[in-house]
């Protein structure tokens, strides 16, 4: 069997990738010769052998042939790779270890450790490394010899006994996942050995480096006799770093030379909008959101307070050990300010189940875990949730390691602080004393204290007698849900009740007084309408901006294991600690906390979090990270195409105080960032993926950035930095498949319409349906890195929604605007100028003016349509008498806004 | 477009990843016609969209009764609650009870409905669906169906993505990334509903963590089907072809200039979606049905005439080649009242229901489309007051629920499993959601523990780590 190096990801991919080459090859021969390709069967063995690679470029090249060479080699007996970690180790986990493991040693062997299994059991040695047939664990399996087949009673496929030979051949390595007896292990992945800084290698083309990122892919290029592509054009490079680092187009003349580059990017990074275009991609980690997700998906008015956060803390160039200190123990921090708690509603981002009927013990603990599994992904870049059931399957984390990890977030409280921005404070202390004496008012006319009170009394008898009155249960047990921290506060007297508390609780009771009582009894209280004089007294107050934020708990809570990750099943105590595969943590009291967390997720020990961090850095400017899969580092990630630089950006990051500003310019002003993204003709077969990094990528615009471009484009965006979420306008019905249809969307008056997407209202359950289609996920779970994909509900989306064409309707007005008597040909150099930066190419100029001419035709024989498309007045433009020459604009500006290269950033 | 380019397209790890849909075929097919090449009608794509062994059924059409029906008002009669009717159980009866709202003290609640044995097998359904008594020997009824979960949105989340979490890919995504789409202008998988949204919202057609090109697309009741889908007021579909005219000449240009094939996979798109443009309004457009056809779904009557409306719009997506059509009706959940809302809601889905599996069958289609009818859970025989002066309800049960099948490769007029004469839970061959996944996959002929996707390093599947091919189930 051939083995190729593993450039192209996984054998199994390979073998999936060949499979669908080989079908469309057969379509290709079918339909060039009419002749059938009869390897079919090839094909499907291809996909279904994780074990067999192919090289498809070879394949490519040569298809009648090589298909015949492939089949040919599939005879010759086949001595394929075998993953100890992905392959094996798994299935000695599944099948043997619960036997022959730690709790239990059937007939003294032990198969959970390289030492005890290459030792063996009562029956002499059970591997026999490069000999499986001379091997009893392979017999065993293989229940030859007349030996009893292992396991009892069911029998491994006879693939998988296959890859226990294989291995066993190949000379049994257990890898570096040896775990000694006390289940601590080996860090040998490459993730779990410290950062050190290597060397900036020696490089030939020296001229070409600009900073130590450039010797290290020089240096691999160089290996390769691979030279590096040329620098991108102005224009190219101009729209490129604008878009990547402040997610806005160039303004337009900006012109950029080399000279001035450097200052440029420093520039840029100054913006104020870097903080918002940065701030996405932390948010798709964190999985922010404005509503709770769930059935109710209530929303979450004051959520938007923690974004404002991060984009202020990204726009500062907050530390990175302090942006993580903040978000992890901003509570803890001793002498804390209120920014610090603001942090915190990073733990505020995970789920809330509001659903009638729950338990809330049950969601408590789902949230407990979320936020384990959130900090397990976003930091340390491991999918640690893997180990709630059972000990991880590949990664050396174990159930009991969960569980530690889990306790440092399993005795959060959560609470909802007033978190004031500069100016707000005056006019709520102004306006409060009038607040209240108006709430008294309609307390009073309504009667509210005299049915409140026995309400309150029954409501606490029914919490200490469930099941007699099923209303009163029901109502106790939904006032836990439907009003946070609700059952506390009825709990506590009214008098020693915040203000806020009394306000929550007493607005809750006028709307749910109709639970336990007659439908004309609820009628007869008025409560509607004291209800509507409450809101309508509430939107009326300047109140302080509020944040969502954590605190301890106080009353402290023992965590368990829990087995099999059930929420009611606890098995033993278990004390906060980190993964014991990683460095140990330092603790300030008798046990870790939070903030003893916090300093180890960025001590200069961690392997992880630096590496992790500046590899998302890195995805967002080359597409892909220098580790591919930035959402895992464990031992099913891919191994980084360049460690050396990897290991580098890392230390540097350490060593420049976590300056994250630092990272982005060693990126955005080095040589191999700045390379043209042209595809090249002698990197096809050798490096399709552009691992080595020979040139930039074209990428699609995220979400977001397309959004804000065309906006800046047309005119229309409002700027404006930071605040609470809007709602542009959504076509109606989209809020329908809501649960209940209960999702409101009431569009946002004015400029509100066009601010920058990143402050959209983003719906868990309904999310606003541009976002959704361009692959901005449901922020349910923690997002490493965005798909981009190209869908044909993203062309009717660019074409045809109105927010769109009204943005084209927007371009067109200014292009005449600024324009008001110059020629079809100065306008569209202003167009392009605006949305591409760059002037049109004299062919394009043709197809445009051919279409502005067809256009025009169409639109003469119906002017009301042509009014539809341009609905303003423009001040002297001489062809105004024309709606047509307008509405052709219009056409022209919308094409522009869907050009392929509008859409992707070069 | 040259071979080189083609070939890049095959190369592109991102693209290959998505191709499993038939945007990508038809993005394939695109790319190999604008070579030269004369293609036949795409089916599925190699290699990902493909059947793991032959499948029983090609379509999937899920009539999804959000919120939880009444099992045992509707598909499993139980007489024995007669005996304990207005009384609470006694305690070690309902030891093993999970419930959302009451306690175990509740009272039993018999059923008042009158349950006939139907056609030829007898098998007993409710007097509340008298249609569908008419189908009984199409369908395949499991009276044995159990779920891990008590709440709706959790439930609905198990049953459609096999995890009470957010966040994972759904059925329909899973068939279409698996088995792609045989459209050339429609979604692979779509979405209808009666107008009331479910508790899961739209992570109950969700992509997950898979591309969101396998996610449903939602057609709506009102406005565009499909959003987006006409032009801009005052755009005429000359204007609309003109301008994709000419977007196509300038990219063109750019595929040229830079050979990114992703250029030639987005001119495709717009194509298609130009082509959606008028295949979706197409669909809406019954006047090709007969006036029969139209009557037996109850089109043009009420209260049947939405759900009416999409059932046969199901089908019409069917015939044209999409994978998998969700139909979500919601909501079932009688807390209170429930006798008269269960009429309700028989009254709007019992018919078009019935029609459609008819219809299938007639046109010699059901046999290789499934029909799938059920909720997220079943209820209790415990009876619920919420509110004072309330008709009595029915609370959450998840323990053994009834779901029916049709087609696709299921034993017509078969029942398959039991509860317990008190409907407290199943006792004769209990299925559990991750089994029925894992038949709905068989009968589409995937194998539920080899479709996989790999996220943050591990594969994931449908059914999670369980799931086994229910084979009482299959013809």
């Amino acid at each position: 069997m051939i083995c190729f190096p593993n450039l192209f990801g996984d054998c199994r991919t390979i073998g999936r990738r060949a499979m669908r080459l080989l079908g469309l090859l057969q379509r290709r021969t079918r339909a060039a010769s009419g002749v059938r390709v009869p390897s079919i069967q090839v094909s499907a063995r291809i996909g279904l052998d994780r074990s067999q690679g192919v090289r498809e470029n070879t394949l490519m090249r040569r298809p009648a042939l090589v298909l015949g060479a492939l089949s040919v080699s599939w005879i010759c007996p086949a001595q394929a790779e075998v993953s100890f970690a992905e392959q094996v180790q798994p299935l000695l986990r599944q099948h043997c270890v619960i036997c022959h493991g730690e709790a239990l040693q059937q007939n003294g062997l032990r198969l959970d450790g390289s030492e005890a299994a290459m030792r063996g059991g009562n029956s002499g040695p059970a591997i026999e490394p490069g000999n499986a047939a001379g091997s009893l664990l392979f017999k065993r399996l293989q229940g030859s010899e007349g030996l009893q087949q292992m396991p009892p009673g069911r029998s491994l496929a006879p693939a998988e006994i296959e890859t226990f030979r294989a291995w066993i051949d190949a000379g049994a390595e257990w890898e570096a996942r040896s775990e000694t007896s006390d289940g601590t292990a080996d860090p040998g992945h490459w993730a779990f050995r410290p950062v050190r800084r290597p060397p900036v290698p020696a490089v030939v083309g020296t001229h070409w480096v600009r900073n130590p990122i450039d010797s290290f892919v020089l240096a691999r290029l160089e290996r390769e006799g691979i030279a590096p592509s040329p620098q991108a054009s102005d224009q190219v490079l101009a729209r490129r770093v604008f878009l990547d680092t402040t997610g806005l187009p160039p303004d337009p003349g900006q012109v950029v030379t080399t000279a001035d580059y450097d200052a440029l990017v420093d520039r840029l990074l100054e913006s104020e909008h870097f903080g918002e275009r940065w701030a996405s991609a932390w948010l798709d980690q964190v999985r922010y959101a404005d509503s709770d997700g769930y059935e109710k998906d209530s929303v979450r008015p004051h959520a938007w307070r923690y974004r404002h956060w991060v984009i202020d803390a990204i726009n500062s160039d907050m530390p990175f050990d302090r942006f993580t200190r903040d978000q992890i123990a901003g509570d803890l921090v001793p002498g804390g300010t209120t920014e610090e708690r603001v942090a915190t509603g990073f733990y505020r981002n995970t789920l809330k189940n509001r659903e009638g009927g729950v338990n809330v013990e049950e969601f408590r603990f789902e949230e407990a875990l979320d936020r384990t599994n959130t900090v397990g992904t976003v930091w340390l870049g491991l999918s640690v949730e893997c180990a709630r059931c059972h000990d991880h399957k590949y990664d050396p984390i174990t159930q009991k390691d969960y569980y530690r990890l889990f306790s440092f977030f399993n005795a959060l409280d959560e609470i909802d602080i007033d978190a004031p921005l500069p100016g707000e404070i005056g006019p709520f202390l102004r306006s409060k004393p009038h607040f209240d004496r108006k709430l008294e008012d309609i307390y009073a006319r309504y009667d509210v204290p005299r049915l409140m009170g026995p309400w309150t009394e029954k409501m606490l008898w029914a919490s200490e007698n469930p099941g007699v009155e099923h209303e009163w249960d029901t109502t106790w047990d939904i006032l836990a849900l439907y009003l946070d921290d609700g059952q506390r506060i009825l709990r506590t007297p009214p008098s020693e009740r915040d203000w806020r508390e009394d306000l929550a609780l007493t607005e809750w009771f006028l709307r749910n007084y109709s639970r336990v009582t007659s439908k004309e009894d609820y009628e007869a209280t008025g409560f509607k309408d004291a209800v509507k004089e409450v809101h309508t007294l509430i939107d009326g107050f300047p109140d302080v901006s509020r944040a969502r934020a954590i605190q301890p708990y106080a009353g402290g809570r023992q965590s368990h294991v829990h087995p099999d990750g059930k929420w009611d099943e606890t098995a033993e105590e278990v004390a906060s600690a980190t993964p014991a595969v990683l460095p140990s943590i330092e603790s300030s009291g008798a046990e870790p906390d939070r903030l003893d967390l916090a300093r180890w997720l960025v001590s200069r020990e961690n392997p992880l979090t630096a590496r992790v961090t500046v590899n998302r850095i890195w995805q967002e400017y080359f597409g892909t990270g220098l580790v591919a899969t930035s959402d895992n580092f464990g031992l099913r990630g891919e191994a980084p195409s360049h460690p050396e630089l990897l290991d580098w950006l890392a230390a540097e990051f350490i060593d420049s105080g976590w300056r994250m500003k630092h990272v982005h310019r060693l990126i955005a002003t080095s040589a191999t960032y700045r390379q043209s993204s042209v595809p090249r003709d002698d990197l096809r077969d050798r490096d399709p993926s552009n691992r080595l990094l020979a040139r930039q990528v074209r990428l699609r615009l995220p979400a977001e950035t397309l959004r804000d471009s065309a906006l800046a484009v047309s005119g229309l965006l409002d700027p404006k930095v930071g605040g609470p979420s809007v709602r542009p306008y959504q076509p109606e019905g989209v809020t329908d498949l809501s649960y209940g249809s209960s999702v409101k969307w009431s569009e946002s008056a004015g400029s509100d319409r066009y601010r920058r997407g990143v402050y959209i209202h983003f719906q868990r359950s309904t999310p606003y349906p541009f976002l959704a289609n361009f692959d901005l996920q449901e922020r349910n779970v923690a997002e490493c890195s965005r798909g981009r994909s190209n869908t044909p509900l993203q062309a009717l989306n660019l074409l045809n929604d109105p927010v769109f064409f009204e943005m084209a309707q927007g371009l067109a007005f200014r292009v005449l605007a600024e324009m008001p008597s110059q020629s079809f040909d100065r306008r569209l150099d202003r167009a392009f100028s605006l949305c591409l930066a760059r002037g049109p190419s004299e062919s394009e100029r043709g197809t445009m003016l051919d279409y502005f001419v067809r256009q025009r035709a169409l639109l003469e024989q119906d002017e009301e349509s042509a009014r539809a498309w341009f609905p303003f007045e423009t001040e002297g433009i001489p062809e105004r008498s024309d709606p047509t020459v307008a509405a052709g604009w219009v056409g022209i500006s919308r094409i522009l806004l869907n050009m392929d290269e509008f859409i992707t950033r070069e | 477009m040259n071979f080189e380019t083609y070939r890049s397209v095959l190369t592109r790890r991102s693209f290959l990843d998505r191709c499993a849909a038939g945007i990508g075929t038809i993005g394939l097919a695109q790319l190999m016609a604008a070579d030269g090449l004369t293609v036949a009608t795409p089916t599925a794509p190699e290699g990902a969209g493909r059947p793991h062994f032959a499948p029983r059924a090609k379509n999937l059409i899920f009539l999804f009764m959000a919120g939880a029906p009444s099992q045992m008002d509707l598909f499993d009669p139980k007489p024995g609650l007669r005996r304990w009717h207005g009384e609470p159980l006694p305690p070690s009866m309902t030891s093993d009870l999970k419930l959302a709202f009451i306690k175990p003290t509740a009272k039993v609640l018999a059923s008042p409905r009158e349950f006939s044995r139907c056609g030829q097998s007898g098998m007993e359904i409710s007097d509340y669906l008298p249609n569908l008594q008419r189908q009984a020997d199409d369908i395949c009824m499991i009276r044995s169906m159990q779920t891990d979960q008590v709440n709706h949105h959790p439930g609905q989340s198990m049953l459609m993505s096999g995890s009470p979490l957010a966040g994972r890919p759904t059925m329909g995504a899973w068939l279409t990334y698996g088995l792609g789409s045989e459209s050339q202008s429609l979604p692979g998988f779509v979405v209808l509903s009666s107008g009331r949204g479910a508790s899961g919202g739209s992570s109950n057609f969700s992509s997950g963590f898979l591309p969101s090109t396998f996610a449903g697309v939602p057609f709506r009741g009102s406005g565009d089907p499909i959003l987006y889908l006409s032009n801009p007021s005052g755009v005429s579909r000359e204007s609309q072809r003109l301008t994709l005219e000419t977007l196509r000449r300038l990219n063109d240009e750019k595929l040229r200039d830079s050979g990114d094939a992703e250029v030639a996979s987005r001119m495709a798109n717009y194509e298609l979606a130009f082509r959606m443009q008028s295949a979706a309004p197409e669909l809406l457009d019954f006047s090709d049905e007969s006036k029969s056809t139209r009557d037996s779904y109850g089109i043009g009557q009420e209260p049947t005439n939405a759900y009416g409306t999409n059932c046969l719009m199901a089908r019409r997506m069917v015939e044209r080649g999409v994978r998998v059509v969700m139909l979500i009706h919601a909501s079932w959940d009688d807390h209170t009242n429930l006798d008269e809302g269960l009429k309700k809601n028989c009254d709007i889905t019992d018919k078009p229901a019935a029609a459609l599996v008819a219809d299938l069958k007639q046109r010699g289609m059901l046999d290789e489309t499934l029909v799938v009818w059920g909720g997220e859970f079943g209820r209790t025989s415990l009876g619920q007051l919420k509110h004072v002066g309330d008709k009595v309800g029915r609370d959450h049960h998840p323990n053994g629920f009834s779901m029916w099948l049709a087609g696709g490769g299921t034993k017509g007029g078969h029942v398959v499993g039991s509860t317990d004469e008190l409907a407290l839970k199943a006792v004769e061959n209990p299925v559990h959601v991750h089994d029925l996944q894992a038949t709905i996959l068989h009968l589409m002929g995937l194998d539920h523990e080899r479709l996989t996707y790999r996220h943050m390093g591990r594969d994931f599947r449908l059914t999670d780590v369980s799931g086994r091919i229910v084979d009482d189930i299959l013809a």
